[in-house]
């Protein structure tokens, strides 16, 4: 299991009302989903679509969006050049599901970064000076 | 006689009036709320013309989810 799919599998078990979610790239590219590929490439490039021209409408940066309808809501959340997308049921709590999505995505750069290395502790040098 | 028809009258006049705005609110509205890094939020209803852009594409993606 790839670090992205762990934060979306992590996300699916806190947020009961997330019924599907994929990790993509501003490029379209899929890098991980709860759906199998067909799915997902259709959800991404649809949720991409719909991203790009919403940011059309107005001047500024777009960070997340929510498209409600009888059948369910989309949201779409990005942050830097990685976007998650996810459907929930209808009449979700919007605050709570964009939440998750962003804590999905930082936990999925988080753990992309590699970890520092532990700075060595500089030597001791025994120095016998006569003072 | 005439004021019991008036009176009857006004009586289906209400009921029909509260049978619409009943079903009028029962009805999800559809809309995209946009969220932008400034901290400003920007519904773009689904009467809108706006809205006949972004709705199509918000179906497909949560028809390719639930299917």
């Amino acid at each position: 299991m790839t670090q992205d799919e762990t934060a979306l599998a992590e996300l699916t078990e806190i947020s009961s009302q997330v019924e599907a979610a994929v990790l993509f790239d501003r490029d379209g590219s899929v890098a991980a989903s709860t759906l199998p590929d067909e799915r997902s490439a259709q959800l991404a490039s649809s949720a991409r679509a719909l991203f790009e021209a919403a940011e059309q409408m107005r001047d500024g940066e777009l960070t997340q969006l929510e498209a409600a309808t009888g059948k369910g809501s989309l949201f779409v959340v990005r942050e830097g050049d990685r976007l998650i997308a996810a459907v929930a049921g209808p009449e979700p709590t919007a605050g709570l599901v964009f939440y998750d999505l962003r804590s999905s995505l930082r936990r999925a750069a988080e753990r992309e970064k590699p970890k520092p290395k532990p700075k060595s502790k500089p030597k001791r040098t025994k120095t016998s000076g006569s003072s | 006689m005439a004021r019991r028809r008036l009176i009857a009258l006004l009586f289906a006049a209400g009921s029909l009036l509260g049978i619409g705005l009943y079903a009028r609110r029962g009805r999800k509205q559809e809309r995209v709320d946009l969220y932008f890094a400034d901290g400003s939020m920007v519904s773009v209803e689904d009467d809108s013309p706006q809205a006949a852009r972004l709705m199509p594409l918000a179906r497909e993606a949560i028809r390719a989810a639930q299917s």
